[in-house]
């Protein structure tokens, strides 16, 4: 067995009454994609913020690459190697595509060219080159969520977690979206955890899927299995319908 | 296109009439000219150390009086005391002012204080170090420091004694050099981090962005190049009251130019600067012929509401595109 990229050990984090993740454990092999669903206020968010250090969790351990990344700040996590996208898009607004795709390439390089250069690239690969000189501010929602992804990918990332990234996006724009990632780890050995409602970029995407409900883990394995497993219908579509 | 140093050809072009302007207007000024023009100089310098700070990081300071009078006190300190050359007087200065502006920076952003509660902690800073300085008899407490003033057959460059003119020369090169400075900056690594940081701290920091260093850092510049502008102050004046140096009205004169300029931009400061020293000037002559008393603060007052909301972005983005200068992205 490989050793795993990112690995979590019953990390838990409560927010006063609510217990958000309640000691969810799973791993990310290297070059793999992992989805994490769940319904809504599972838990997917909270766990992506604790990977990526905006919360250190209450309890457990999360390693990146064989060192302990608990509870180290957003901007050192992201030095040790994550890059993450908000599920509420945070553009630079002020800033062109092409700024706030650099403003990601300054982790890698203090050269002005080369982080222009680099973020060239990317913006090429997420299918903006043509915006690059648009206003953050100026661009559509679906443009905004290429945008976020390819400012992550600008920090040259181990692990990139992606939360809700095809949200709002058209089929064929997610198709579209669902290739660019797909060749990306695939090219690059990146390893993807995503988070997304959009089942059918997960199903295709995720060579391994993990689902929360309540804070905790209810089952996890490839895609067809977690399909047919009778807690997640359950969760998803209600006790009764699961039973019958 | 043809490019000068990252320049459109038609913004090359008008720098150089500018700069060309701005060089020879002294010899054709009458002595009260030049003062204003001083003051405008003043102006445009401390806008543009300010919105180092607040444009470019988007972290506001409404005490950056702080700043010029420590600047001011410093070296006029060192130099009535002990003789001190100002030039030197004015390293002392910015060592002290840069420090203050670190250690307010440090413990402000250290204990979660942002956005407006830090504006009224610079607010606050500037308040009590005012006060302490109307008691702190070593610079002549609330009666005022004074520099003996020499009367010069020449200017006198390396002792700041002389004319007007010499100032006016000293601070055109100043704010030429912060120009040059924030240009640079805003095409360097720092500045793109600090325009992250002034868009969405959050998202600033999940790219890797030590936020509270970087913010740190534009605080600290910013309030060294203020002093700069402080020890000139001094040695212009030749007088220094805590009132006045350290004022909240001066705080507030700081930040009106860079904002009717164009908050963030390279030549906002500058032209906000011109503007309102050309506007105050009109409004006081106009009062006077009038012999109204009060009619200038009326209609400046008036006059930057009308700017304010007829251009909130400020004069300069829409002078750079009315004058098409837009492709050297100044």
């Amino acid at each position: 067995m490989t050793v795993p990229l990112l690995s979590v050990d019953g990390i838990s984090k409560r927010f006063s009454g609510l217990q958000a993740v309640d000691g969810v454990s799973f791993t990310v092999p290297p070059g793999a994609i992992v989805g994490l669903i769940g319904p809504n206020g599972a838990g997917k968010t909270t766990i992506f913020n604790l990977i990526a250090g905006v919360f250190r969790p209450d309890a457990g351990t999360i390693r990146l690459d064989g060192g302990d990344i608990t509870g180290l700040r957003p901007d050192l996590a992201c030095g040790a190697g994550i890059g993450r996208t908000f599920q509420v898009v945070r553009p630079f607004g002020a800033l062109t595509a092409l700024d706030n795709v650099m403003v990601g390439a300054f982790k890698r390089t203090a050269s002005p060219a080369t982080a222009r250069r680099a973020a060239l690239q990317i913006l090429e690969r997420v299918g903006l080159a043509d915006k690059a000189n648009a206003v953050a501010a100026s661009l559509t929602l679906p443009d905004r969520k290429r945008l976020e992804t390819a400012r992550a990918l600008a920090t040259s990332p181990k692990l990139l977690l992606l939360d809700e990234v095809m949200a709002g996006l058209r089929p064929v724009e997610i198709d579209v979206m669902v290739r660019v990632f797909a060749d990306l780890s695939r090219e690059t050995g990146l390893a993807i955890l995503l988070t997304e409602h959009v089942m059918r970029a997960v199903m295709v995407l995720s060579q391994h899927i993990v689902v929360v409900h309540h804070g905790q883990k209810i089952c996890e394995g490839p895609p067809e299995a977690v399909a047919r497993d009778d807690k997640v219908i359950a969760c998803y579509f209600g006790a009764a319908r699961a039973r019958s | 296109m043809t490019r000068f140093a990252g320049l459109s050809r038609r913004a090359a072009v008008a720098l150089v009439v500018s700069v060309t302007v701005l060089l020879v207007l002294p010899l054709f000024a009458g002595g009260y000219m030049v003062s204003v023009l001083v003051v405008m100089l003043f102006s445009a310098y401390l806008g543009q150390a300010w919105n180092i700070m607040m444009g470019f990081a988007g972290q506001l300071s409404l005490g950056h009086a702080l700043y010029v009078g420590l600047g001011a006190y410093v070296s006029a300190g060192l130099f009535v005391h002990y003789g001190l050359p100002p030039w030197i007087g004015m390293l002392a200065g910015m060592a002290i002012a840069g420090l203050a502006g670190t250690v307010i920076a440090a413990l402000s952003f250290r204990f979660g204080v942002t956005g407006t509660y830090f504006a009224l902690l610079t607010i606050a800073f500037a308040e009590f170090t005012r006060l302490a300085f109307n008691h702190f008899d070593w610079v002549g407490s609330s009666s005022g420091l004074f520099l003996p003033v020499a009367t010069l057959a020449n200017d006198d460059v390396l002792r700041l004694r002389g004319s007007p003119a010499m100032f006016y020369y000293i601070l055109l090169a100043l704010t030429l050099a912060a120009l040059a400075l924030s240009r640079m900056l805003l095409r360097w690594r720092i500045g793109f981090y600090w325009q992250a940081i002034r868009e969405d701290q959050a998202a600033a920091q999940a790219l890797g962005i030590d936020v509270f260093r970087y913010k740190i850092a534009a605080v600290a510049l910013s309030a060294v190049m203020t002093a700069i502008a402080g020890t000139l102050f001094a040695f212009y004046d030749n007088n220094l009251y805590p009132d006045t140096a350290f004022g909240i009205s001066r705080s507030i004169d700081i930040i009106t130019a860079p904002i009717i300029g164009g908050l963030g931009t390279l030549i906002g400061p500058i032209l906000g600067a011109v503007v309102l020293t050309a506007l105050s000037e009109t409004m006081t002559n106009v009062s006077a012929s009038l012999g109204i008393n009060g009619l200038k603060q009326f209609i400046y007052g008036a006059a930057l509401l009308v700017i304010v909301m007829l251009q909130p972005a400020g004069l300069w983005p829409w002078l750079r595109s009315a004058l098409r200068l837009d492709e050297g992205k100044t």
